[in-house]
């Protein structure tokens, strides 16, 4: 099982994620680096050793010190207006002026202290009403109170965090939306699960976890190789690792024809796929780079692939090089073909469990048409098993279900989307929050049957038509309107 | 067959469920020599299901036929047999997430009710962790006992007949997580507490009213809580249809063919419009929403022991 709920703690090399208020960033724990969140600066050495969860606040010369318990100042018998009527906003209420705050930070102080300073120059603070003046200690404390959470990473951390920060990447799939996914695949530990995703390894990681280490995943990638920067955010343990498998989509035909074979690899993919899996991998740098590029998100962004600096190092030096350099060669050469090796065995391995057809399950969360992927896929899953099609757009779902049905061997077809309303609850002041997404993608779920081929599901009428609303053709006076 | 492992064929005193069309289902006890009657007829466990893969369509003596599915929790909230009022998938998802459940985790629940929520935790915290449930309704919590022996899953839980809000959850400094589906859930904040590991762990509050929940948030802070915050989730489900829709005559045609506006030339795939000017009629896909929806079950208030 994985080692470290919540009370492990912080320690050199942990993928962790900071925490301020609603702001998440996924960081790996290393010593001496610095680390940008939220406009503040800081080393993460002094955290190394404290339990996840503790919150700690950055000291002016960028460490970490852990936050003590604070006693809430509850500022002396309160002083408070009922209303606004003789609130005037004349922009000379705080007699602070920017320069007279900027020194007091430039000195060190706590901004604890800056807070009660604004509080005590501000003229309309006591005619405030007590909410009001609730609402304002709050807005200031989040300014100039730097505070931040260290927190072990989980797909609800994790997945809150890519939904927020980098949309784009998980093809706006919404974490109540994965949360739906996971239940309905029934993903549990055991399970031997077919997973198809380009959610930077978001979906993927959230399976993992789910499974606990035991059964199989076989990750079916496009390209060059699987995506996995989020799936290294949640830090798992090696042995999870041990059985993931992955399979390249673009064999799954030959698989299926019968005709694959390793030795027609796709040409040597697995330099792109290091390399791909190297710069998506858990750096600040990506996460901070975050812009979601509204437009165009399906032909966005085909993983940066960092040119090979070899050429360069080639040409340095004279002769006396060129020996050792041929040494060099020879073993990146006897390397390369045990990494080809390797890669080929793990291969076959993945196509042996697949040719099994008996997977427990198929999640599908791509950018691609869910389609054609979901016609094929299935064939590799055991009947009487969940699968779930995750798709941003609700029409690919609409042709996807009515080409499910024309190939049968699936019942309890549902297209469905979530809705997540989060709500603000204080005393006399509960309403739902302001904003809220307007969308998280859509999902197609079913069960698979025994497939009869040759043999329509035609003998029971009844059956197929309440089976089938699709079938029959809805006029527009049946509507509800 | 058990609720958290998966098997191929269908065995003598398998809990399975017996799928007849559109959301029409019921689960079944299999036991040879005995009979279940569907409207298309009757099924025979010996011959009709013991041995059959999970998956299989079986006929019935009418000549209709069902197919027999292999149990999930997911199912069984949907079949269940209600003792009380239930929580479904929806909520359910959103709240296994958000506590963080995953194999090896330790939960407490109360009240333990019908035990939809139940098969789902057992499910998810298999095949190391354990569910402390709680139940002060002693025949519900009898019942309870009862269906998880019958489904594989009793070494997975422990059910404890008392009152959670003077009692408490029976352990201490064990859980992960707890979960509250009770009237006053508030009264139970300080035993959830002492419930969960001393180095921290998850709590949610199921709550209909949004007085409860008020009291609850309170009671988390009274004690320490952290993160707490409270969110809806809604299920939307669209049936999936092929709609026509009627071309006005605005007396365009005998002017002018091809100013309506629809060109009937485009190619015209699957899902996409497609106009029948013939007819005046213009064809589509659509995802039509139910007519009637659940619009609220329940406020889920989550917060973290730190």
């Amino acid at each position: 099982a994985m080692e470290g709920g919540p009370g492990a703690r912080i320690r050199e090399g942990d993928c962790a994620v900071l925490k301020r208020d609603e702001v998440f960033k996924a960081v790996s724990v290393l010593r001496r680096r610095k680390i940008i969140f939220e406009k503040q600066c800081f080393y993460l050495d002094n955290a190394i050793g404290h339990i996840y969860g503790t919150t700690f606040e950055v000291t002016s010369g960028g460490n970490l010190q852990p936050k003590k318990e604070v006693e809430e100042t509850t500022t002396e018998t309160k002083e408070a207006g009922t209303d606004n009527r003789n609130i005037v906003d004349d922009g000379k209420s705080q007699k602070l002026t920017h320069d007279d705050i900027k020194a007091l930070k430039d000195k060190g102080i706590k901004g604890q202290e800056i807070v009660q300073q604004l509080i005590e120059n501000s003229t309309t603070f006591r005619d405030k009403t007590e909410f009001a003046q609730d609402k304002y200690i709050k807005k200031k404390k989040k300014k100039y109170e730097a505070v931040i959470t260290i927190v072990k990473p989980s797909t609800r951390i994790l997945s809150t965090m890519y939904y927020a920060r980098e949309p784009g990447k998980i093809n706006h799939l919404r974490y109540d939306t994965l949360a739906q996914m996971l239940t309905l695949g029934n993903i549990h530990a055991g399970n031997k699960m077919i997973v198809v995703e380009t959610c930077a390894g978001l979906v993927l990681g959230a399976v993992m976890e789910r499974m606990g280490g035991y059964g199989s995943i076989i990750q079916m990638y496009p390209g060059g190789g699987p995506v996995r920067a989020a799936t290294s955010c949640f830090g798992f343990p090696k042995p999870f690792f041990d059985n993931l498998h992955e399979f390249p989509l673009s064999k799954v035909q030959s698989l299926l024809s019968g005709t694959f074979t390793t030795e027609t690899l796709p040409s040597d993919p697995e330099e792109n796929a290091l390399v791909e899996e190297e710069s998506n991998g858990l750096s600040e740098e990506k996460q901070t780079s975050l812009q979601e590029t509204e437009e165009e998100p399906v032909t966005e962004a085909p993983m940066e692939i960092n040119p090979t600096e070899e050429q360069d190092t080639m040409d340095i030096n004279a002769e006396d090089v060129e020996f050792k350099e041929n040494k060099e060669k020879e073993n990146n050469v006897r390397e390369k073909q045990i990494k080809q090796w390797e890669r080929r065995r793990k291969l076959k391995e993945a196509a042996a469990l697949l040719r099994e057809k008996n997977a427990d399950g198929l999640i599908v969360a791509s950018k691609f048409h869910p389609t054609p992927l979901l016609l094929s896929l299935l064939e590799f899953v055991a009947p009487s098993r969940p699968f779930v099609v995750y798709c941003q757009y609700k029409e690919p779902l609409l042709e996807c279900y009515t080409k499910l049905r024309e190939r049968g061997g699936v019942i309890n077809l549902k297209l469905s989307e979530t809705w997540l309303r989060n709500y603000q609850v204080l005393p006399d002041r509960s309403h739902p929050k302001l904003t809220m997404s307007g969308g998280g993608g859509y999902l197609l779920s079913g069960i698979t049957v025994i497939l009869e081929k040759g043999k329509p599901d035609s003998s029971n009428s009844e059956a197929l038509k309440m089976e089938e609303p699709s079938s029959k053709r809805c006029r527009l006076q049946d509507l509800p309107c | 067959m058990s609720f958290v492992e998966y098997g191929d064929t269908i065995k003598d005193g398998d809990t399975a469920i017996v799928f007849l069309g559109h959301e029409s289902m019921f689960p079944v006890k299999v036991q040879h020599g005995t009979v279940t009657q569907t409207k298309y007829g009757v099924i025979r466990h010996s011959t009709d299901l013991i041995g059959k893969k999970y998956g299989s369509k079986v006929t019935c003596s009418k000549g209709g036929w069902v197919f027999i599915l292999h149990p999930t929790p997911e199912l069984w909230t949907m079949n269940l047999p209600h003792r009380t009022q239930i929580l479904y998938s929806t909520d359910i998802s959103i709240i296994t997430m958000m506590l963080e459940l995953k194999p090896g985790s330790i939960v407490c629940e109360s009240g333990t009710g019908s035990g939809s929520l139940s098969h789902a935790l057992i499910r998810t915290v298999a095949p190391s962790g354990h569910l402390y449930t709680v139940e002060f309704h002693q025949q519900r919590a009898e019942k309870a006992r009862e269906e998880f022996r019958e489904h594989g899953v009793e070494h997975l839980v422990t059910v404890t007949n008392q009152d959670v809000c003077k009692n408490g959850f029976g352990v201490s400094n064990i859980a992960d997580a707890v979960f509250l589906d009770i009237p006053s859930p508030w009264e139970a904040i300080g035993h959830a507490k002492s419930a969960l590991k001393a180095e921290g762990g998850r709590i949610c509050s199921f709550s209909p009213c949004i007085e409860q929940v008020q009291r609850t948030c309170l009671a988390m802070e009274e004690y320490g809580f952290t993160e707490i915050n409270t969110l809806e989730i809604l299920l939307r489900v669209y049936n999936v249809r092929t709609i026509s829709l009627q071309i006005p005559d605005l007396g365009k045609a005998a002017e002018d063919n091809s100013s309506t506006g629809f060109d009937s030339s485009s190619p015209s795939h699957q899902g996409s419009p497609c106009a029948n000017l013939q007819q005046g009629t213009v064809q589509f896909k659509s995802g039509v929403p139910l007519r009637e929806v659940v619009g609220h079950t329940g406020y889920l208030t989550f917060a973290t022991k730190s």
